[in-house]
């Protein structure tokens, strides 16, 4: 693709963003609309977000997004009046010790996996054909998007127990022993699904417990390929170009794709940009704008982006009609990517846990 | 810049995740290295039942001089280093442009290591206490008092977690090679040079490569290689220690607190064991499990004390290639400082005195942008109570301590290495009956005066192969 043509589609995506914001700020932040939690805090802001917030940069004027906020009830002053009649669920994130972050939701984890959905090649992630979600249960909002994405797709999805909190409890006690027979079972979960006759073509996993089924399939004489999967799609800072390199020529092999992804709770899906060799398994990540945004920040000013290859904190965006996160600090940096066609935006590679807090991170517990 | 592969069954592989070795005091990249992963890991490890069956293509004996003719390349020759070439001298000086340990110190624990490799025949005869070693070959054989023996092998390879510190511990894993088992080494982040240098000394002494895995990388692949080799050794503190213990698989190599005990018989005559005492706190810069950190005596600890800070007291840091340099540096950032800042607390308790701040003629912790050194400290305690009379820390670091005869054995705690001065019969006889402490010395011996001869804190052959019974024909009627 021409410059001047992705030029064109990252002005006409950008027009498109500061009209969402408009429109997101407007439905949170008009008293007939909004949520109780952010019709409160607008009376704290110094400027008037229905007035004085016209496009995406404008957001720069809210104070970053606590995540602490989140920290107990009442999870309805999160509920948006306008939504105030639906079915509303509650995702946690967290909560090993003390009260989970909460994050309430209505329908946005399907229409995030939705719209990863549309980014799924169908080859390599056949319609109609079921899953397994090798991931954690719970109540956790990964599960229910997984299934959903199943169904969206025309497939059933097949789950496991998984209690991330458990293993965290054990790894902050040095049972490793522990860990290691809680993963067993995980994984005996997920042979005994796949033994089970269910035409299980299509995947999610997280790196660790991929790479433990897939070693327990071949100490059991088989494979990942010849359980019948063919597509694959994992997520979180394990997904690195080492890790993306080991799967696709050692793992698993030529026939299965792999795909990575990142998020969590709070922003949806992050796809991956189409594998290519010349990339060299370097992992860009392109945020679903305009429902979300991610920036790479300046580690002194989380209002200033970092230049393109340069490395910064990663800054989360949220405009939904369930949920408004005007800039979240993450627990990850990386680089800011340049726009590629399929997703005229900026991009992230290199996510890793942010330097600051790595040491005292626990990652990757399932 | 030298370029470091990951081995995987001695085929060099390159990752695409990198890391890069500094020089601690510049901060000037030294090297790159090459980062495996834990999947990788527990990939490579479902073929480590080959490096036996490969070693096994060749007796005890023949590996043993293998062995030797590596203790010679090791230390002597140049030898293929990644993308470059390395000689002795620069593998003394970058060891230590990374450690923090002087290039002397490095050059000895060269020595060591090479002595050791150069006489694993006598090393293994010792240690099997003269088990014909085709036995460990085979399974099983006759000894030549005419009783069947066998020993099983209880792994096909030896995982090395290794630590950054300490270079000396590399002969724990020498052994392995020679008794036909492969060898899983996952280098310490700033010390790959021993584990490089000796895989290709004994590749180049005829050991076939496909024995060897080197994993450099984070964490995980230290977890990976003790989950997936079925006896493993790993070096770190008292908390490493206790998350390991009772675990067969794994042998955890901690803090010492190794220890000279007088007997009352003997400490009169202390000042005759200056020497001794001040060489078991200070040599290799106290940094050793086998250092000194405690000496204990019914009296005049108070002399002993003050003997000792005269002596080791004005010590002060000197060039590290500097061949009297005397001490090496911190280089983890903080380290000293936290070290420094916990002794300074602890020597606060009732009946703690610091003998040496007033020969030292400056602050024990001598801070640098990016490094730091603690010198020599010498505390008195007047009794056993105080928390610093059973403490070790990685520098010239002992505390003299007030206590009966009767009360020593049962208030040292668990001891690495005991040089005891005394000719008592009975308290000896009490003293070898002690299980609290490893390594004994009865006798004029410096805590690190190590004879190869002896097992280590556990016998290598007792952690890798099993004694079990063997028939093959009908035992004799009753």
């Amino acid at each position: 693709m021409s410059d001047t043509a992705l030029a064109a589609k990252q002005a006409k995506a950008k027009e498109l963003l500061d009209e969402h914001t408009r429109q997101t700020v407007r439905w949170h932040f008009s008293d007939e609309t909004g949520c109780p939690f952010w019709l409160e805090k607008k009376r704290e802001f110094k400027f008037d977000p229905l007035k004085e917030v016209n496009c995406f940069e404008d957001l720069k004027k809210f104070p970053n997004f606590e995540d602490e906020w989140l920290r107990g009830g009442p999870i309805r002053r999160w509920v948006p009046k306008g939504l105030a009649d639906k079915p509303v669920y509650v995702f946690e994130t967290g909560g090993t010790t003390g009260i989970p972050k909460s994050r309430m939701v209505i329908e946005d984890h399907w229409i995030d996996y939705e719209n990863f959905s549309d980014t799924l090649p169908d080859e390599h992630f056949p319609r109609g054909s079921n899953w397994l979600m090798l991931g954690p249960s719970g109540p956790r909002r990964l599960r229910l998007a997984v299934e959903h994405l199943a169904q969206y797709r025309g497939g059933i999805c097949f789950c496991v127990d998984l209690d991330p909190r458990w293993v965290v409890k054990l790894l902050k006690k040095g049972d490793i022993s522990g860990v290691k027979a809680y993963a067993d079972h995980v994984i005996d979960q997920a042979v005994t699904i796949l033994s089970a006759g269910h035409d299980i073509k299509c995947a999610f996993a997280t790196p660790k417990l991929l790479e433990a089924l897939a070693l327990k399939l071949m100490d059991k004489g088989s494979s990942i390929e010849e359980s019948g999967i063919k597509g694959i799609f994992a997520g979180g800072t394990e997904f690195t170009p080492q890790w993306y390199r080991f799967c696709r020529e050692e793992l698993l092999g030529p026939n299965v794709y792999i795909t990575p992804t990142y998020g969590n709770t709070l922003m949806g899906l992050a796809c991956g940009k189409p594998f290519d060799p010349a990339d060299n398994f370097k992992i860009t990540y392109y945020a679903p704008q305009p429902r979300a945004v991610i920036e790479t920040v300046e580690f002194k000013d989380y209002n200033q982006v970092v230049p393109y290859g340069s490395t910064g904190r990663v800054k989360l965006y949220t405009m939904t009609k369930e949920l408004f996160v005007p800039g979240f600090m993450e627990r990850d940096e990386g680089e800011r990517e340049l726009p590629h066609d399929k997703y005229p935006w900026d991009g992230i590679s290199g996510t890793r846990p942010f330097h600051e807090f790595a040491a005292t991170t626990t990652v990757g517990v399932y | 810049m030298l370029e470091i592969p990951v081995i995987r069954w001695g085929q060099p592989y390159e990752s695409m995740e990198k890391d890069k070795i500094v020089h601690f005091e510049t901060g000037e990249a030294v090297a790159t290295v090459n980062n495996a992963n834990a999947g990788l890991i527990k990939m490579d490890m479902r073929k480590q039942g080959k490096a036996r069956d490969i070693l096994r293509q060749f007796t005890v004996e023949q590996l043993c001089e293998m062995s030797a003719k590596a203790a010679d390349l090791y230390q002597f020759e140049t030898l293929p280093l990644g993308n470059g070439t390395q000689t002795p001298a620069e593998f003394c000086r970058t060891q230590s442009a990374t450690t923090g340990l002087p290039e002397h110190m490095c050059a000895g624990n060269m020595k060591k290591n090479a002595y050791v490799l150069r006489n694993m025949r006598h090393t293994l005869e010792a240690l099997t206490r003269g088990l014909p070693l085709e036995i460990l070959t085979k399974g099983y054989g006759m000894e030549s008092r005419g009783v069947m023996v066998s020993y099983q092998a209880q792994t096909n390879v030896l995982g090395m977690v290794l630590p950054s510190n300490s270079p000396g511990v590399h002969t724990l894993w020498m052994p392995v090679i020679p008794l036909q088992i492969g060898l899983v080494l996952k280098p310490g982040p700033q010390e790959p040079w021993t584990p490089y240098r000796m895989y290709e000394a004994f590749a180049q002494a005829g050991v076939p490569r496909e024995v060897f895995c080197v994993y450099p990388g984070g964490p995980e692949c230290g977890a990976a290689v003790l989950e997936t080799c079925n006896r493993a050794m790993i070096f770190g503190g008292i908390p490493t220690v206790e998350r390991y213990h009772g675990n067969p698989r794994v042998q955890a190599h901690g803090p010492g607190f190794s220890k000279i005990l007088f007997g009352d018989d003997m400490v009169d005559d202390w000042e005759k064991y200056l020497d001794l005492m001040a060489e078991s706190v200070f040599a290799n810069s106290g940094r050793s499990c086998i250092s000194c950190s405690g000496i204990w005596a019914s009296r005049h600890t108070e002399e002993i004390a003050e003997a000792l800070a005269k002596r080791l007291g004005p010590i002060a840091p000197l060039p590290m290639n500097d061949p009297k340099s005397p001490l090496a540096a911190f280089t983890v950032p903080g380290a000293a400082k936290a070290v420094n800042a916990q002794i300074e607390e602890l020597v606060k308790a009732p009946g703690v005195t610091e003998v040496s701040a007033k020969y030292r003629n400056g602050d024990r912790h001598v801070a640098h942008e990016r490094y730091d050194f603690l010198r020599p400290t010498v505390i008195h305690c007047t009794s056993t109570e105080p928390t610093i009379a059973n403490t070790e820390y990685m520098f010239p670091f002992v505390s003299v301590v007030k206590c009966e005869q009767k009360d020593m054995i049962s208030k040292i705690g668990g001891t690495l290495v005991a040089s005891c001065l005394t000719k008592d019969e009975a308290w000896s006889r009490q003293l070898l009956d002690a299980t609290n402490i490893d390594r004994l010395n009865i006798g004029e011996v410096k805590t690190i005066q190590l004879h190869w001869m002896q097992p280590h804190e556990g016998n290598i052959i007792d952690f890798l192969f099993r004694a079990r019974a063997f028939q093959n024909s009908p035992p004799p009627s009753h």
